[in-house]
């Protein structure tokens, strides 16, 4: 007999590799909130997703590529934005976007991060900061706040953590912006904007890992941290990204940074081609 | 082809091996340089830059040689013929990358200009030391495809052969050369590019949401490949997956993935070894040699022939895949090996190897400071000329 319930459709389902539902993200883990508000960014902008192409490097967040139906790549840990690089110069036309955990992109793959920023290859970046590594067990991470405790830190971190947004805006980003992982309108309207900005922009999302980070500093579940990081952050667009430094259970600064304009890698190649080229097409055969 | 690029050279030119191999690349088809700067491989990098000015192709210095294969990586996946070029220290930092690009099947090509190690060892002396790494480098098992040119003119030649090599069997392909043949001038003809035989990669031609990124052919365990934007959505990983490309952790799925890999490699061996001999039918004694000291090495097999002793030469095109039949069928046959080259014995292991105990084995260091002669070489064959069987 044929049921008689209706089979509801996921509404993100033009946009996700249903085939792979269940994916493996813990329940309460921010990341799932950070894809949503991309793939209802990309919705909302009414992209040919045929000509839109996301990298992730290694990690949890870095599964993220494989749940997306765009063409996407799982790379190597932190190398993610090198390879979208790749992507971006193979090919112009395309959209390039790196979804990738904190610890794959500022440790790792810090070079690749500064440098791409510097250059200002046309990609967007959208960091899920969890403050710790997570799918190797929940270890110290460039971004684990003093005196948090990881597995790692289990008389509490002594390090002083990194600032991400900070560090890609000194080496030339042209779109800084950070929001919680309940931010999810504003999220998704930061990466509408991200995405269209010609340049390297950089998404910073603010997320509990309800599997290690949570427990080992007794914050309670996913859920709990997510709604005290979105309590206890205050929109200041325009602040000063020196002041964005994340303390323990401290308020957290969020909002729009960085919004300005240079020349992409791609441009400045060209016009260099133009300058100096001896240039033209040469006989067609 | 088409030549809508004035890149591409054709007719008579006088380059170094450098030079040649920055021109084999345009006229394979290659329009996508990333690399990170060293010596002696940089004189490649200056030509490709230079010459790029002129046509199509793009070029990128990246921050480390790390990121110069991952973006080679990402380029080709975007149809470009790709390319990275470097020396040992930048090879030893690629190694990840190398696994990534067996791992999902990009075609590529990795020129190594060898010099002298370990680590900086001796920046601007030629070097044989890599070979092995150049093998074994990356984690895991897999399969390299490794040529070693010993002219300018093979310079040329060898790397329009590693690319169409790279894009027949969707794999990255290594040029294990180093700075003596990089710094040697020589003339080089360059055929017509409707003359030069260029392989493309098999492309993907059916519905594009039936398209499973490592669905193979049961004839050349070749996948049909597609680029970046032509609607497939497809998905890869470097983790072991199925034909979708999506991640299976399971022994089942390794097995499949991984003995795919090494098979479209090893079941084809024969098309892509290339070996070149002289002397051989008749010889006693054979000299192994590749790249550089196959010159010096070829030269004293002629000294010894001069002077009464059967000698041969079997020179290796390709060092990997290694020819390992026709190096057992030798050792059948003759009395002893003498392997020369630029370090201490890492293709003499291989020899020994395959003699599987049929012949007497040799092994010459031909140190960087012996380039350009033969002495070493001939002294070597005489004493393995008193071990006679
Ligand atoms: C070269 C290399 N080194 C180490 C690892 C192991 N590794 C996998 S994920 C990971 C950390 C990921 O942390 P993060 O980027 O913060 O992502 P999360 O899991 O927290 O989302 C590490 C170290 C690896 N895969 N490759
Ligand atoms: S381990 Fe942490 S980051 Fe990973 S899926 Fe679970 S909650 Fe999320």
């Amino acid at each position: 007999m044929k049921s008689s319930l209706k089979k509801e459709k996921h509404p993100m389902e033009k946009l996700l590799r249903m085939d792979r539902i269940p994916h493996i993200w813990c329940p309460g883990c921010g990341i799932g909130n950070a894809v949503s508000a991309f793939a209802e960014a990309v919705q909302k902008l009414n992209y040919d997703l045929d000509e839109l192409c996301v990298v992730s490097g290694i990690g949890c967040t870095g599964r993220a590529a494989g749940y997306i139906k765009t063409d996407s790549f799982h790379t190597t840990h932190g190398r993610g934005i090198a390879y979208a690089t790749g992507v971006k110069l193979g090919n112009p036309e395309l959209k390039v976007v790196v979804i990738s955990g904190d610890g794959d992109l500022s440790a790792i793959g810090g070079n690749h991060l500064i440098h791409a920023a510097r250059r200002n290859i046309d990609i967007t970046v959208i960091c899920v900061n969890n403050f710790i590594y997570a799918m190797t067990g929940g270890q110290v991470a460039p971004t684990t706040p003093n005196p948090a405790y990881t597995t790692t830190s289990p008389f509490g971190n002594f390090e002083a953590p990194v600032n991400i947004p900070r560090v890609v805006e000194a080496a030339g980003a042209v779109y800084v912006a950070r929001w919680t992982a309940l931010h999810m309108r504003r999220m998704k309207e930061s990466i509408i904007e991200a995405l269209n900005k010609p340049g390297f922009s950089f998404v910073e999302v603010i997320a509990p890992c309800a599997m290690y980070y949570s427990r080992i500093n007794r914050l309670g579940d996913g859920l709990n941290m997510m709604k005290f990081y979105y309590d206890n952050s205050v929109i200041k667009h325009g602040e000063p990204t020196e002041n964005l430094d994340i303390g323990y259970q401290e308020e957290i600064i969020i909002g729009k940074f960085i919004d300005r304009e240079r020349p992409t890698f791609s441009e400045s190649l060209k016009s260099w081609k133009e300058e100096h080229g001896k240039g033209g097409e040469g006989d067609e055969e | 082809m088409k030549t809508a690029d004035k890149s591409v050279l054709r007719g008579k030119h006088t380059l170094s091996g450098f030079e040649a191999c920055a021109e084999g690349a345009l006229s394979a088809g290659c329009r996508f340089l990333g690399y990170y700067p060293i010596r002696p491989a940089f004189d490649i990098i200056k030509r490709f830059t230079v010459r790029s000015l002129e046509g199509d192709a793009v070029f990128v210095q990246m921050e480390d040689e790390i990121s110069a294969l991952a973006v080679v990586l990402g380029a080709s996946w975007t149809g470009k013929k790709s390319m990275t070029v470097t020396s040992g220290p930048g090879l030893s930092q690629m190694m990840e990358h190398i696994g990534l690009g067996v791992m999902l099947e990009t075609p590529c090509v990795i020129v190594d200009i060898q010099r002298d190690g370990t680590s900086l060892g001796l920046p601007c002396s030629p070097g044989g030391g890599d070979v092995m790494q150049a093998r074994w480098g990356s984690h895991g098992d897999y399969e390299m495809i490794a040529l070693s040119p010993n002219s300018p003119e093979e310079m040329f030649e060898l790397t329009v052969k590693a690319f169409n090599l790279s894009e027949k069997f969707r794999t990255p392909v290594m040029i294990l050369s180093d700075a003596a043949v990089g710094k040697e001038k020589g003339e080089i003809n360059i055929p017509d590019p409707e003359d030069i035989e260029i392989q493309d990669r098999k492309y993907y031609k059916g519905k594009k949401d039936k398209y499973l990124p490592f669905k193979y052919d049961e004839k050349d365990l070749i996948p049909p490949m597609v680029d970046v934007g032509q609607g497939t959505r497809f998905h890869v990983t470097g983790l072991t997956h199925d034909e979708r490309g999506y991640p299976v952790m399971t022994d089942t799925c390794q097995e499949w993935n991984v003995h795919r890999l090494v098979q479209k490699i090893r079941l084809f061996t024969d098309q892509i070894i290339e070996v070149e001999e002289s002397g051989t039918e008749d010889a006693d004694i054979v000299v192994v040699s590749y790249g550089a000291a196959s010159i010096d090495a070829l030269r004293a097999v002629k000294q010894a022939r001069d002077e009464g002793i059967k000698a041969g030469h079997l020179r290796l095109v390709t060092v990997w895949p290694f020819p390992e039949k026709r190096v057992y069928e030798l050792a059948q046959n003759i009395d002893a090996f003498v392997v020369a080259e630029i370090n201490y014995g890492q293709i003499a292991l291989e020899v020994e190897r395959c003699g599987r105990g049929e012949a007497e084995n040799f092994f010459v260091h031909h140190s960087s400071f012996d380039l350009g002669k033969s002495s070493d070489i001939l002294k070597s064959i005489k004493k393995a000329r008193g071990k006679k069987k």
